[in-house]
């Protein structure tokens, strides 16, 4: 079979288009919100019930407990603060949900917050010497703080403001005095946030938050285990995540 | 070589000078400290004590990696016997003391390991 110039020219112009539109195709194909992996192991979850946590008036159970169990630095003023688990205005924790004429308590009651632990997690891939990353086991964002180099790009990538940056040598502060012997401190320079009490985790108790909760208001369990109460929760209630838009599968969830 | 008796001069001064740590360290008797390790309280060691000596940085390295990274937390000492992998919870259970056991040979060596910066000792918080 002969091929004359002009064919061969649409031939050979055809397999061009073919080879650059192969990885445009791919590109378009990635754009899409990634799933909640449902790989074997773990994927730690929490629950949170806005309504039932509103009904224990100015308690700061969890976050004093998560605080001193992991020697959180508290030095009295917001430049310096270092946050693992905090009271946001509801505004502040979901402005892109709720509106004006919301139920009275939510809309002006506080929102307990903190890592997401997202499955999709943007610090993840900020971060330059792989100090933080997330766990394939059980889904926990975690933090290797001997790895920190405090560049803080973590603190920018992270929408939820999750991750403090120590300004100061954190055993400066007032609150250390009256120090927790069994976890260690950060020092300056360093970035921290909640982990999900994996140290408490690894012995099989629960994180200090949930057990510190009065009300019952946080549920903490695993996705994976379809018999477990957060997803008992999860089927049974209504349920918002913060800033679901950005596609970062934030693992903490609200009743409100 | 009329500048010889010079240069024999200028040798002795230089060597005097090279050395002079030598020298120094004799006349204050700093070098012939050795330094002195409190006994722990234990009778048994993670690793034997050879190993300990030359190479406890390299476990706890290892350590460190495994807890942190890898969420293992269980050291198998040569004896079989079972150990958490935590610097304050097992080291320093039988080492109770930093001054009187970990600054000794650093401080004789001049070596600053940082981790005190965040670990704790807590002998010093009570």
């Amino acid at each position: 079979m002969s091929i004359d110039r002009r064919n061969f020219l649409k031939l050979a112009g055809l397999g061009t288009v073919g080879l650059a539109a192969s990885p445009a195709i791919d590109l378009f194909a990635s754009v899409k919100v990634p799933e909640v992996s449902k790989k074997s192991g773990k994927r730690w979850a929490m629950v949170i019930d806005l309504p039932k946590c509103h009904s224990e008036k100015d308690c700061t159970s969890c976050v004093d407990a998560c605080h001193k169990t992991h020697n959180v630095p508290d030095f009295g003023n917001p430049k310096d603060e270092i946050k693992w688990i905090w009271k946001e205005s509801f505004h502040g924790a979901f402005h892109d949900v709720g509106h004006e004429h919301l139920k009275e308590d939510i809309l002006h009651g506080p929102s307990i917050v903190l890592c997401n632990h997202c499955d999709n997690p943007p610090c993840v891939k900020a971060c330059p010497t792989q100090s933080t990353w997330k766990r394939e086991e059980d889904g926990i964002v975690m933090m290797d703080w001997h790895r920190c180099i405090g560049c803080r790009y973590c603190v920018v990538a992270c929408p939820y403001g999750a991750r403090s940056f120590n300004w100061r040598d954190p055993r400066q502060a007032e609150n250390m005095k009256d120090i927790n012997l069994d976890y260690p401190t950060r020092m300056r320079g360093v970035v921290e946030k909640c982990t999900f009490c994996e140290e408490l985790l690894a012995k099989g108790k629960l994180p200090s938050c949930v057990d510190a909760c009065k009300a019952g208001a946080l549920t903490f369990g695993d996705l994976n285990d379809s018999h477990s109460k957060v997803r008992e929760l999860l089927e049974n209630n209504f349920t918002i995540r913060r800033r679901p838009g950005l596609g970062t599968q934030p693992q903490i969830y609200y009743i409100v | 070589m009329s500048d010889k008796r010079n240069i024999i001069i200028g040798v002795i001064i230089f060597i005097l000078l090279m050395t002079i740590p030598i020298w120094l360290n004799l006349a204050t008797g700093t070098s012939t400290e050795r330094p002195e390790l409190e006994k722990p309280k234990g009778d048994a060691c993670v690793m034997d004590k050879e190993y300990m000596t030359s190479y406890h940085m390299d476990l706890l390295n290892e350590w460190r990696e495994e807890v942190v990274r890898n969420g293992e937390r269980e050291h198998i000492a040569p004896d079989g016997k079972k150990y958490d992998r935590s610097l304050t919870n097992t080291c320093l259970d039988c080492h109770p003391s930093k001054e009187k056991f970990c600054d000794q040979c650093h401080n004789y060596l001049g070596v600053k390991p940082y981790c005190w910066s965040c670990h704790i000792v807590p002998e010093e918080f009570k």
